[in-house]
This record gives structure tokens, sequence and C-alpha cells, in this order.
């Protein structure tokens, strides 16, 4: 029987022929990715030395990538004092992938491996960030994992005891309508598979639709994959992967598109024809509590959210500010707007989305992951309810339990900037 | 034998288990004060030492989805809580392997608050409703990290065998 893709690259890179779900693999990592938390990696880096004679080494110091985004710039003096903590360490073991508190190369760390053409298809990619399964939109295996077993990364440069994962075939087909997306169709498919229907799985997105779409779109669903509790969501690399690595990172190397076998075992597929769907909305407190927009309109909102390594994009600001343009957020609602990083802040600077959005009356921020985990600007008030583009709306997510917290498109989240209620962005009256 | 000190439903999110806002808090010393933070009286019991270790937890599917965050270990093993859920998220249950908290899968779970329970090697008997519940081992390929006493052991006896191995090839050369 052939292979799916996350079974090939799991083979190649544990230096075996063949492997199928169950076995279990010691693969060598390609790159592995940290943001503050490498403070926490760095204590237990250190602890696995301790008591030993040997001297702390990194295996591969270009393999090491650290991005500071959770908190940027530093909140308190304790994340401030973290920082530099990473900042020398860094420094010490010369690792070469460290995107710092920037306005050139910063930025939320999902947006920055693929922007800087770290990820390449068919890697192994690790991080200490459960939405590393993003980097699956290039055809690489990634997924996330805790501080001490990216300790463990640093020290042996494999990820021990990998269980090879079953894969289930998303299948997609059809043309989406005027003002629905990738966003929809990945909280479509949470709300079918529910927020652990692919625990332990990989999830292998295919069909007309998928080879469509651009890498910005299929970050969105491997971005989101983990939502459904997937180990990894992958996008077969193809021409389009091949278009963004040159054109937009500027990779000039050879690259192996790895395709998933014609005879691949699945455990099972989903078939998905977007043609006819709707804008869809995660309404509180879960991911896969989700429901067409129709269902929901009228919502009054107090925040809206654009943003994160979900949809901080240039082509969902652009999507933004088509919308808000030459008009006015309501009153009693307000807009922030983080892009995803430097670079794309810099461009929708020179293409007018940012003047038009603060027109608008939208607060634009610095890139970084802002208020999508509650620790840093953003915060809800008690009773008060958010519309956000980011991935998650847990109780209690954006710092406040006593809020409650809807997930949307940045064309819904524009839209409803207007009225200040959850709206249709195929509403005509807009 | 023990006693569930607090139940929970299916899809706790590590997020519910430690909140993001505590996330610059890192050392295993200083994250139990923040678990469960947004449940007072359950964080207040806890800080308190009022719940005795080794007690359960029981929670329903999908325990401890949600971000990576090791601090949501690593507070629940510093109150040194056993985690009895049907089912777990995968980063957390890694995560909790790696740092020696201990779980228990039990898919057909039902205890309350409250109940006395007593692990067994292959199930796990409800003492106060007189009924027994398979358990489901983990995953043997963890075994190996579990038996050295967590990843940290694990890996640096790795390290140091390769060191002895090198060292042996290197006499032989020399
Ligand atoms: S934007 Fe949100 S989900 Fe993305 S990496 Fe940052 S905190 Fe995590």
């Amino acid at each position: 029987m052939g292979m799916t893709v996350a079974e090939k690259i799991l083979a190649r890179a544990s230096g075996l022929a063949f492997a199928q779900p169950g076995d279990v693999v010691e693969p060598k990592v390609d790159l592995a990715m940290s943001h503050e938390n490498a403070a926490l990696v760095i204590n237990q880096f250190n602890e696995i030395y301790q008591g030993t004679e040997l001297t702390p080494r990194i295996w591969d110091a270009s393999k090491v990538a650290v991005i500071f985004d959770h908190r940027v710039p530093a909140e308190s003096p304790k994340t401030a004092t973290n920082q530099k903590k990473v900042r020398e360490f860094v420094a010490a073991h010369a690792l070469a992938k460290f995107h710092d508190i920037r306005g050139d190369v910063g930025g939320i760390c999902h947006q920055v491996l693929p922007e800087y053409g770290y990820v390449r298809p068919g890697m192994v990619v690790v991080g200490t960030d459960s939405h590393t399964t993003s980097h699956g939109a290039l055809g690489a295996f990634a997924f996330g994992i805790g501080a001490t077993e990216m300790a463990s990364v640093w020290a042996l440069g494999v990820a021990v005891n990998v269980e090879v994962p079953a894969t289930i075939k998303i299948n997609v087909r059809g043309r989406f309508s005027r003002c629905v997306g990738p966003k929809d169709l990945i909280l479509y498919l949470i709300g079918q598979l529910t927020a652990q229907g692919a625990n332990f799985k990989v999830l292998e997105f295919q069909g007309e639709t998928i080879e469509q779409m651009f890498t910005s779109g299929r970050l969105v669903l491997c971005n989101m994959s983990v939502e459904a509790g997937a180990t990894a969501g992958i996008v077969p690399a193809d021409e389009e992967t091949a278009r963004y690595l040159s054109e937009e990172a500027g990779v000039t190397d050879s690259l192996d598109l790895v395709q998933p076998d014609p005879d691949a075992g699945y455990e099972r597929e989903v078939e998905i024809n977007v043609s006819a769907l709707s804008p869809q909305i995660a309404c509180p407190h879960t991911v896969d509590n989700v429901k067409p927009v129709e269902q929901v309109v009228g919502r009054p909102v107090h925040q809206i959210v654009i943003g994160s390594c979900t949809n901080g994009r240039l082509d969902d600001l652009a999507m933004a500010a088509r919308i808000v343009k030459g008009r006015k957020i309501a009153s009693g609602t307000r807009l922030l707007v983080f892009p995803a990083s430097g670079k794309v802040y810099r461009q929708a600077l020179a293409k007018g989305y940012v003047g038009a959005l603060m027109q608008a009356g939208a607060v634009v921020m610095n890139s970084g992951c802002g208020p999508c985990l509650g620790v840093h600007e953003g915060a809800l008030g008690d009773g008060e309810i958010a519309l956000s583009t980011t991935n998650r709306n847990f109780k209690g997510r954006m710092g406040n339990p006593n809020s409650e917290i809807y997930l949307c498109s940045p064309a819904v989240a524009a839209a409803s900037a207007l009225t200040g209620r959850i709206t249709d962005p195929r509403d005509e009256s807009l | 034998m023990a006693t569930v000190v607090y139940k929970v439903a299916d899809d706790v999110s590590t997020d519910a288990i430690y909140p993001g806002r505590f996330m610059a808090t890192v050392l295993p010393e200083e994250t139990p004060q923040f678990a469960f933070a947004d449940d007072q009286e359950f964080n207040g019991q806890l800080k308190a030492n009022k719940i005795p270790s080794g007690s359960y937890i029981v929670g329903g599917r999908n325990f401890g989805c949600g971000s990576s965050r090791e601090q949501a270990v690593s507070c629940l093993k510093g109150h040194e809580l056993v985690i009895v859920a049907r089912s777990f998220a995968r980063i957390f249950l890694q995560n909790s392997v790696n740092l020696g908290l201990k779980l228990v899968t039990c898919p057909e779970i039902e205890a309350n608050l409250g109940d006395t329970l007593k692990l067994d090697a292959a199930e796990l008997v409800n003492i106060s409703t007189g009924r027994r519940f398979a358990i489901v081992p983990l995953p043997q390929s963890r075994q190996a990290i579990i038996d050295a006493g967590g990843l940290i052991a694990y890996t640096r006896s790795r390290l140091l065998r390769e060191a002895a191995n090198r060292s042996v090839e290197w006499k032989t050369i020399g």
C-alpha cells in the first residue's frame, strides 16, 4: 500500500522506506520553533545537563527559530526579563533564526516562518505552540509540542517516540461565493468533526478548491486543524507552494513537492462542497459550536478583532479595508486590527489598507498576538461580546472569563464593525 | 484510594486549566498557584493546601485541548493531582508523560464529586457506587519515558550514553 504525505515525510525523516499508522518512529527535526516560551525551554534544556559533565549544546543552531510575538512589546517586567534571558541565550548559542521585537523582521511566529522561507515541503517542523500545524500549508509535517519536549529536541535533534498518526482525507470541491472563503470552510469542518474528531490524526486537504487556493488560505486551514484535535494539517505541496516560496519568500533552492501515493490509505474521507457555503460563526465557548451566519445575525458586539496567525495576512486586511473604506465603524463598537507581521503591516500601509481602516475608526496596533490570548492588549469588560478572526473562543481566552467570543472571517468582522452587530457580509445594503 | 475533588465537562481547555494571562510565569514551583485560576473556589482550596495529594480530577472527553502551554501540566503536577478523563488531547497527554503528571484514560468513567476511587492495574473502581471501569493503557511508545522518570531524565541518559559511546570509539581509534 502507498503512503499519505505525513507517512512519507515521517518515514524519510526517520530513515525508513515505509511508515504506517501506529509505527513508532524517531524523525530528525528540520526546524524547531519557539516564541517567548523559549524561556521555559531554556530552563528545561539546562536541567537536562544538570549533574552531567556535558556542556549544554544545541544540536544544530541553524535549525532553531525563536520569534517574539505573544507579548510584544513586553506588557510587564516579568515578560521583559524573560525576553532578555532568551536574547542572551540566542546570542550565546548563535541561534540563526531569531526575530526580535522589530518592525522590519518581526511578527507572529506562524507568519514569520513561511514569510522567510524557513519552512519547505517535506520538512519535519516542531514548535512550542499548538498552531504549529499552520506550516502543513507548505507541505511540511508540522506539529505542536511542549517546552520540555522542545528542550529534548534541542539536545538530540529528533522528536522521540512519535507514533505515526492515521490520516483523514478532506476532499473539497466547488467555488466559494462572494465574501466566503477558507475561514468559513475550516470553521464548517471543525463543526462537523467536533473539537476532538481528529485527535491524534492528520488532516490532508485535497480537491479542486484546495488546488486553486493561495497559500495564505491554506495557512488558515492548517492553522485551525488543531481545533479539531489534529496532530497536523497538510496540503500536499504543488505549483502554488513553489510559487509562494519563490515569489513571496525568496526561496531559490529546488523543492521536493511531496505528494500522496495514489493508493495511500486513509482512515476515512470527508467530502465538502463549498459552493453553497454561508459565512460561518463559531459561537461561545467552543470552536466546534459552529453556525451559519444567518442564525446569529443581529447579535450586538462590543469589540471586533481582525488579526492573528489565522487571519492577519495581507489578503485579510485587504478584504476588511475594502468593506469599511469611506464608511464609519458603529459607535459603541471598537475595531482592533493586528497585522500578522511587520512585513504585512508595511505592505498594508503601502496599499492604503491601514489608512482606510483608521479613517473608518479602527485602531491598528503593532503586529503580534495582541488580544488573541488575552494577556496583553484589548481585554474585554464583564459581559462584553467580541467578534474575532482569531482561532479560539474558549471561556476567558481574551483575558476575561465573564465575556463571550464569536469567531468569524475578516469579511464578517469588517461588515459587523459597520453595524455593531453580527452581520452577513453578503448583505447588499451594506 | 482517594477522593474526587473536582469534576469538569468535555473539552476542558488549557486556557481553563491555566489562563493565558499567567503565562509569563513558567517555573514549576510557581505555576501551581494559578491552577484553574478562573474558578476561585477550587483554586482557593488548592492554594490553601486543602486538597490532599493523590486526589482525583474527573474530566470528560478531550481533556486539555487547545494550547501547548506546559504550565497547564506543571500546575497540576505541583499539587500531585491524578487526572481521570474519558480521553485526553494529544499535546496535553504528551506533556503529562514528559513531566510525570499521572493520567488515567477511562472511556466510560462515571463519578461524582466526593466519590472515592481506587486504581488497579487494569481498572478503576468507584468505591462509592461499586462500579468498575476499564482503563486504556498509555501507548506503549510512551513507556520508555515514564520508566526513565520523565523526558528530562530520559534525554539526559541518552546524551550520556552517546557520550560514552563516543569516548569508546575515540579510545578504539586512538
Ligand atoms: S495569534 Fe493567537 S493563536 Fe496565533 S500564535 Fe499568537 S496567541 Fe497563538
